[in-house]
């Protein structure tokens, strides 16, 4: 079969700019390049010399979609510098404020940018001329995400209640209790969610993932807790250092991450977190999980869509357990003096785990830090699922793949943004303009 | 462009964080309404349909940081009858316009092994900067209602009201009591522009400039208050150099107080 070139400007449905360049030759994979365009705008440097307590209003711009988990991946990692643990009162109450942002960014996820893959809509505004209940059931839910965090936090992008130590205000419970009929239909929306994805066609591929997701003894990981993989890993955060790697690779602004031991790629995500964690489900979660027919570990990536329904279903349920056994932390912080030390610190994002680590002074001045975002690691494993998946289907024409590649590349709800960023799909089969 | 067709809607990213365009994806009840009073000709986030120009309106999110980027602003400008900026990025530079203040090479090597590799301006840059801008809208994040009130007042072909003056009135109109006054709160909101609907002082803290200074914002004043309730030079500096550092009356203001 003679090689083919196949271009596409922009890969669409993802937050932030990137491109894929496929060299094919017959059904062998010459050349794969997940390339992310998006221009670096170096938090790491214009983090140096600010105040530790300015980190998590920073670090949130990181990302609008997420901003929730970089506020709480930051004050995890500057509380453990200072040496000081928040009440388990304020951790609730930010396990609270992460479930409305799980809602939100799975349900835009999910109804907005994955599914219009599934059912040949260009977006989910299309499929709303079609189906226009289906779309508003998403958006509905979204909102509930919203308004849960805007309850808590001021507002959905960039909240503005997050500080180290704990929260500037306890909202009174009045002023979360408006929340729980909303929440109880999203909770009806998200189990409705479950039923729909898992009816959808999914490409065969299966991947041998080492998945790397949070544990909690007592908990679905959200908030924080030890870093766990499938090769039976089980560590503190603080180790993250000693077991992962990132490394800068020429064609992205990204960079990418492997085990430190066998310089393998792995996996982190909706998928991860169940494969490690679904004994902590809900019970609403589990049922829809055990009706959905989605067999753990699941290895197939077209099926996160489905474990992003689950963790929806999952986080509305949770919401209403904290709401209803909510009382307001007081006082709504504690006190972190500065020290010099260095912290680490992790949390789920709902693309997967966020790790930052920050080294300040006695007076509480950041000298460094770092940040690892669910993207980056998981740029490595994008690649290979798109090789996969090219070396099954070559005889596919240039339309069909290039569009099953996008869909691959979706499938990781990849935000480039947080990576550092663009997705714009190349693919050359060798005859064409290279 | 025929008078019965709808208006074309682009929406274009530069450096940012996408959490501007997510706000026109969390106008959740009129969304749907919105897709179909425009015809959404570009939105890359939400839709793969991509058309060509030209567009009726642009709304710009990010700031310039490479000369790729200044570039291609140029030939979206040629394209849009209308160009709206939407956040601090896109309006004064963003967050990342504190390399302005900086070394470039500095926040490089801070990040990446191999700088070589990165295409990067030694600034980030507000889109003002490069092209001419219908109308600027402030924040970080915008404001979801003063952004339904830009496309209503943009489909009906009036002017928006977007008003100009500090977060103190909203603070006033929502009745929340002084933080710098009543608890001493170090506070940004008497330069800072409104929109946000002062939510800082109602969650108990001072507001921390993210929509950017007001119209002619007296920000000496500000600082000499500041001052006086015992803030730092250092730390006077910091508070007018977060995400809308670059903005002139912000960026003048911090250059008083050291480098």
């Amino acid at each position: 079969m003679a090689t083919r070139t196949i271009k596409v400007d922009y890969l669409t449905r993802v937050e932030g700019e990137g491109a894929l360049y496929v060299k094919i030759d017959g059904d062998r994979v010459e050349d794969l390049q997940l390339r992310i365009f998006e221009p670096p705008r170096y938090f790491e440097g214009l983090l140096r010399g600010r105040d530790f307590r300015e980190a998590p209003d920073i670090t949130a711009r990181i990302c609008g979609i997420c901003p929730v988990a970089y506020q709480t991946s930051a004050v995890n990692a500057l509380e453990a510098a200072a040496g000081v643990a928040p009440t388990p009162a304020i951790r609730a109450l930010r396990r609270l404020m992460y479930c409305g942002e799980w809602i939100q960014s799975h349900a835009l996820h999910v109804y907005m940018l994955h599914a219009p893959d599934f059912l040949g809509y260009p977006s989910g505004m299309a499929l709303a001329k079609d189906a226009p209940d289906i779309v508003e059931r998403g958006l509905a839910l979204k909102k509930a995400g919203n308004a849960l965090m805007a309850a808590v936090g001021g507002r959905a992008v960039h909240p503005i209640n997050w500080c180290v130590g704990g929260f500037y205000r306890a909202p009174e419970r009045h002023e979360l209790d408006g929340l729980t009929d909303q929440l109880k239909r999203a909770r009806d929306i998200a189990a409705q969610t479950v039923r729909w994805v898992s009816g959808f066609d999914f490409p065969e591929l299966e991947q041998p993932y080492i998945f790397v997701a949070l544990r909690d003894d007592a908990r679905y990981p959200m908030e924080g807790g030890r870093i766990a993989a499938s090769t039976g890993l089980d560590i503190p955060v603080a180790d993250y250092p000693a077991h992962f790697v990132e490394h800068q690779v020429p064609y992205t602004t990204a960079k990418h991450a492997y085990l430190t031991e066998t310089g393998q790629p792995y996996l982190v995500g909706p998928l991860a977190r169940l494969a490690l964690n679904v004994r902590k489900l809900t019970p609403g979660a589990r049922h829809a999980l055990a009706v959905s027919g989605l067999d753990l570990p699941c290895r197939n990536p077209y099926r996160s869509i489905i474990a992003r329904a689950v963790e929806i279903l999952f986080a509305c349920e949770e919401a209403l357990r904290l709401i209803a056994d909510y009382a307001p932390p007081n006082p709504p912080a504690v006190p972190v003096p500065p020290r010099a030390a260095t912290g680490h610190g992790a949390s789920e994002a709902p693309r997967g785990l966020l790790y930052h680590r920050y080294r300040m002074d006695a007076e509480g001045i950041i000298q460094d830090a770092d940040i690892v975002p669910p993207t980056s690691q998981n740029q490595a494993m994008i690649e290979a699922d798109v090789r996969a998946f090219i070396a099954h289907n070559a005889d596919l024409d240039d339309a069909s793949l290039q569009w099953r590649c996008e869909q691959t590349i979706r499938n990781y709800d990849p935000c480039i943004s947080c990576a550092t960023h663009f997705l714009n799909l190349r693919l050359d089969r060798g005859t064409g303009t290279p | 462009m025929s008078r019965t067709a709808r208006p074309r809607l682009a929406v274009w990213k530069f450096a940012s964080c996408d959490g501007c365009q997510l706000t026109i994806l969390d106008l959740e009840d009129e969304l749907l309404t919105l897709a179909g009073a425009v015809e959404i000709a570009v939105f890359h986030e939400a839709s793969s349909d991509v058309g060509e120009g030209p567009f009726d309106v642009s709304l710009v999110e990010g700031s310039i940081t490479t000369a790729k980027d200044a570039e291609r602003i140029r030939a979206i400008r040629a394209q849009s009858a209308t160009l709206i900026t939407i956040g601090a990025c896109a309006t004064a530079g963003g967050i990342q316009a504190l390399r302005n203040f900086a070394h470039l090479a500095d926040f490089q090597a801070a990040v990446y092994a191999s700088p070589a590799h990165i295409d990067s301006l030694a600034t980030s840059t507000p889109i003002a900067e490069h092209v001419r801008v219908d109308l600027e809208l402030q924040g970080c994040p915008i404001d979801k209602n003063q952004l339904r009130e830009v496309l209503s007042a943009l489909l009906i072909g009036r002017k928006p009201v977007v008003p100009g003056h500090s977060v103190c009135v909203e603070c006033k109109r929502r009745g929340t009591a002084c933080v710098m006054v009543a608890h001493g709160t170090p506070c940004l909101g008497p330069v800072t522009h409104a929109g946000c609907g002062a939510i800082c002082p109602a969650y108990g803290r001072g507001c921390y400039g993210c929509f950017g200074p007001m119209e002619s914002p007296n920000t000496a004043a500000l600082s000499a208050q500041l001052a006086h309730l015992g803030e730092s030079p250092d730390a006077i500096r910091r508070v007018y150099r977060t995400f809308n550092a670059n903005a002139p009356a912000f960026r003048a203001e911090s250059r008083k107080h050291g480098d």
